[in-house]
């Protein structure tokens, strides 16, 4: 091979990253019949969304985003769906499990059950309503133990299980999205990213993200160890309980009666990123379903949840 | 950082607290390396892969207070940390103590970010380390210093160098348990280097470590003074990247998706594999072979002036020029070569072996095309590097076979360019990923034979005979009356004055076939000769009947889509197993009850039914007779 003359840029680890997310979701747009993007409102969501503006550009991203709602997320959540789905020049979904609704599933008295069925449930149910084939999720290997052997294309029966032996060998950059009719695919272009690097990314492209990620006062109350932001009227105070306004940010977000939060001072985002560096507990700490047991989050993961 | 494991986390660089700003600076601008670790268990790599993320600060206060507990419940250095233990990983696996996969792992220094993938177990070895390794610009291979070099380190070496890593670390690890004694780190480095030198490895880097004590880890230790090189993390933080090394090579982007938002613009969008491009360059498009230049390469954050190797980018061109999906985009004045034939390294990945001549789909860049597979021409055994005969290949088998496409793609050798020269196969019933295969090169055979131009078409072979062209496929289990049926059929045929030939499944195997058995592996190759016979005949413009049982739906379609659309009729002649038991005409059934007959198709071998034959005969609700009436009013008709 002939060596080319000029020396050529280096690329860095986020460059790198990038490219990898986009060749990703663009080998699922050339391969399979009906995808659609999960968007969760969360950090995870935000970049991945922006990457798909960019693998796409100057097309807008060619599938819809999904909001599998739980009725129970933060306000500011809400808001911020609505307005990037706008921007970005995609339809948005809202998926809200109709027997979750009718049986008012909640965080407060139902437990685990909240997961399961507004989650686990309404996922499968959006995915059968809609026909679609291959879901973009956000998940990262660097999560927790069990997601560090995931596949970028992880391969779901039709039934929406995961089986760690059904799992297809990934090599170089060919993913295999082949499937039969019914079995259906959870894309994860995120994989190889960490938590820093998210929040780096964001930090560097200007991401628009949710203003819970950064410090303010908030009323909260404290419970089980976890600080609880009591963010409409629906939160259920317990005796001798009142709402203390502490200076909070929150490093993950889902039902807002189920996510902790840290207390924090820090209000721009290379502030979060410098206690995110100093702090020593790891992201999921802040989100009860976690807790029960070590293996949690495979087992939940079997049984269909993203 | 302390050399003492069970001293405390991991203490952040002064400057993330004192200015963030500029730490971000500087980590904006880390570069990536992924690498694998070779090793067993016992060679210690999940503590070295354990004690590389708790130096580097990658566990936090949590997952240390669980790892002490943990250590003290179940681990193996007593009172100390068990770093094995953080690299842990499955539900399944732990309760059951295996492993069954490839895990990845991420850590960062102030220099660059890694990604490790890590591949324990014995079973699959060969499956998830070629997995792991396929994406790997750096390979560290353990040896504990107690053993030396062992089977399995050359087995691994075997691998690592099969894939194609060019940056290779031979770790000797437990250090501390010869004393740190130069003179049993030579002897392993010495009979090492004998091994690597036979498998044509270039070079590799000896490091003495102790992933317990962290010794030449992230720091060079005092323990070994008699050793100059750098320490472990120093080599992963300096050594090459494989994106650095392809971006000096010639241009070649393979273009996944064709973009076009609206009529006056088409972007052809991909990853740039190897090289350079700026707007201006002449390119030519494979395998079309069409050139024109470069007008821009867009993104989203405006044109860029230069697409480099490793960048996604959409590149649009001056001039309209045919370009889609799997075509490859090169630098006009060294365009890659175009082929329907190789000879490739497979590496089988899957329970169900390989089957000699069934297509598979073969993906590679972004073509996907339909592939057969000759019998291997040899199988290496992994652990002597030998050759051997072998008429297949099962799960973890290495072996070097021809591959024949559908169609020519662009393609460059696996050792030139690994994403144009990389490709998997997967089964087109179940769509599994079967094997991961590496071309060595085309085979010119493809491109200097070429049809020989016939005077007489098929078309005026059929005319005189005043006919269509047909192929009559019986297919049904043993005594299922495939044979009585077509027999009538054929004289049915005669009486018309049509001309047709039967070929039976024993008359062929009396002849043409009598070579082959009936493994899965010969019956496949078996219906591939029966096909391209019937082929020739309908050429000559016969109406063919063929009798063959052949249970696999993918054989059948392979036969299926050797003939124009159209010609191929598919007949099933349904009996149910207890019907064409109890006829037993030629007494094979009884023999294979009786263990005689081996996979024999509807006792211990499937029969796979049609799905949408062209003729369903149900022969529990009519008569031979009446079936063969209903074929030959449907081919007339």
């Amino acid at each position: 091979m002939k060596l080319a003359p000029t020396t050529t840029p280096r690329l860095t680890h986020l460059q790198r990253l990038e490219a990898e997310s986009i060749h990703i979701m663009r080998e699922v747009v050339a391969e399979t019949a009906r995808p659609v993007m999960l968007y969760s409102v969360g950090k995870d969501s935000a970049v991945m969304l922006h990457l798909a503006k960019k693998a796409f550009y100057p097309s807008p991203p060619p599938f819809p985003l999904l909001h599998v709602d739980t009725t129970w997320k933060f306000r500011a959540m809400y808001e911020l769906r609505d307005k990037a789905a706008r921007d970005a020049g995609m339809d948005l979904l809202i998926h809200q499990n109709p027997q979750a609704l009718a049986q008012g599933i909640n965080p407060f008295d139902h437990g685990s059950l909240h997961t399961d069925l507004w989650k686990t449930e309404g996922l499968k149910q959006a995915l059968d309503k809609y026909g679609f084939d291959t879901a973009f999720g956000g998940a990262r290997r660097d999560e927790e133990k069990s997601r560090a052997k995931e596949r970028v294309f992880s391969f779901r029966s039709a039934s929406h299980r995961w089986d760690a032996r059904s799992q297809r060998p990934e090599l170089w950059r060919l993913y295999n999205a082949r499937k039969a009719r019914g079995e259906s695919m959870r894309v994860f272009p995120l994989s190889n990213w960490t938590e820093l690097d998210i929040w780096q990314y964001i930090h560097l492209e200007g991401i628009e993200i949710v203003p819970l990620y950064l410090a303010a006062l908030r009323p909260t109350v404290t419970r089980d160890g976890l600080i609880l932001m009591v963010d409409d009227e629906r939160f259920r105070l317990r005796d001798g309980e009142t709402p203390v306004q502490r200076s909070i940010r929150f490093r993950t977000l889902g039902c807002y009666p189920l996510t902790g939060a840290v207390e924090s001072s820090a209000v721009t985002l290379p502030q979060v990123i410098q206690e995110m560096l100093l702090t020593t507990t790891s992201e999921r700490q802040g989100r009860a379903i976690d807790h029960d047991q070590d293996a949690s989050m495979e087992k939940k993961k079997q049984e269909g949840y993203f | 950082m302390s050399k003492d494991p069970a001293g405390k986390a991991y203490e952040a660089p002064a400057l993330i607290e004192q200015d963030i700003d500029a730490y971000l600076e500087a980590h904006q601008h880390k570069s990536l390396l992924r690498f694998i670790t070779c090793g067993s268990v016992d060679d210690g790599k999940s503590t070295l892969i354990g004690r590389l993320l708790y130096d580097s600060k990658l566990i936090f206060e949590d997952q240390l207070a669980s790892l002490e507990a943990d250590s003290k419940r179940m681990g193996t250095q007593g009172q100390e940390l068990d770093f094995a233990l953080l690299v842990d990983g499955l539900a399944a696996e732990r309760e059951q103590g295996i492993t069954i996969d490839v895990a990845y792992r991420f850590f960062t220094t102030e220099r660059r970010k890694f990604i490790v993938a890590d591949t324990p177990g014995h079973e699959q070895y060969t499956r998830n380390m070629i997995t792991g390794a396929s994406t790997a610009d750096l390979a560290v291979i353990l040896v504990d210093a107690r053993q030396g070099v062992l089977t399995q380190t050359r087995r691994h070496s075997f691998l690592v160098q099969l894939i194609g890593i060019r940056n290779i670390v031979l770790a000797v690890n437990k250090m501390d348990l010869v004393d740190y004694s130069q003179q049993r780190f030579d002897e392993i480095v010495a009979d090492y280097r004998d091994f690597a030198g036979s498998l044509g490895m270039e070079s590799f880097l000896p490091i003495p470590i102790s992933g317990l004590k962290g010794d030449n880890i992230t720091s060079l230790s005092e323990q070994t003074p008699w050793y100059s090189g750098p320490s472990l993390l120093a080599h992963l933080e300096t050594v090459e990247l494989d994106t650095e090394r392809m971006a000096r090579h010639n241009f070649r982007m393979a273009v996944q998706w064709v973009n076009r938002p609206k009529l006056d613009f088409r972007g052809f969008a991909g990853l740039v594999s190897s090289g350079s491009i700026r707007p201006g360059d002449a390119i030519r498009v494979q395998p079309s072979g069409r050139i024109t230049t470069v007008k821009s390469i867009v993104t989203y954050d405006g044109e860029l002036a230069e697409a480099v190797a490793g960048q996604a980018v959409t590149l649009s061109l001056s001039s309209e020029i045919d370009c889609a999906r799997g075509d490859v985009i090169t630098i006009a004045d060294a365009p890659v070569e175009v082929a329907d034939q190789f000879e490739a390294t497979l590496v089988w990945m899957d329970e169900q072996e390989m089957l000699p001549g069934r297509p598979y789909w073969l993906k590679i860049g972004a073509s996907m095309v339909s592939a057969s597979i000759t019998r291997p021409k040899y199988e290496v055994d992994i652990n002597t590097m030998g050759h051997q005969a072998a008429n297949t290949l099962a799960l973890n088998a290495i072996g070097v076979c021809n591959i024949s496409l559908d169609r020519a793609v662009p393609f460059e050798s696996y050792a030139d360019n690994p994403d144009l020269g990389g490709f998997i196969l997967i089964d087109r019933m179940n769509n599994r990923t079967v094997a991961a295969g590496m071309i060595h090169f085309a085979l010119r055979r493809s491109q200097n034979i070429h049809w020989q131009s016939l005077e007489i078409s098929r078309e005026a072979h059929a005319a005189q005979k005043n006919q269509q062209p047909r192929l009559l496929w019986f297919t049904g289990l043993s005594g299922s009356g495939k044979s009585t049926i077509a027999n009538l059929v054929e004289k049915k045929l005669h009486v018309l004055g049509k001309h047709s030939f039967l070929l039976d499944g024993d008359n062929i195997r009396h002849g043409l076939n009598r070579d082959l058995g009936f493994t899965d592996a010969d019956r496949v190759e078996n219906i591939r000769r029966v096909g391209e016979v019937a082929r020739l005949m309908t050429d000559a413009g016969l109406i063919v009947l063929s009798a063959f049982i052949s249970p696999f739906r993918s054989e059948r379609r392979l036969v299926r889509q050797m003939l124009p659309p159209g010609e191929f009729i598919e007949i099933h002649v349904d009996a149910p197993l207890e019907l064409a038991e109890s006829r037993d005409v030629k007494g094979l059934y009884k023999k294979a009850r009786a263990g005689q007959l081996k996979n024999f198709t509807g006792i211990d071998s499937p029969y796979e039914v049609p799905e949408n034959p062209e003729i369903h005969i149900d022969t529990t609700s009519c008569t031979a007779a009446e079936a063969a009436e209903e074929i030959v009013a449907f081919l007339l008709g």
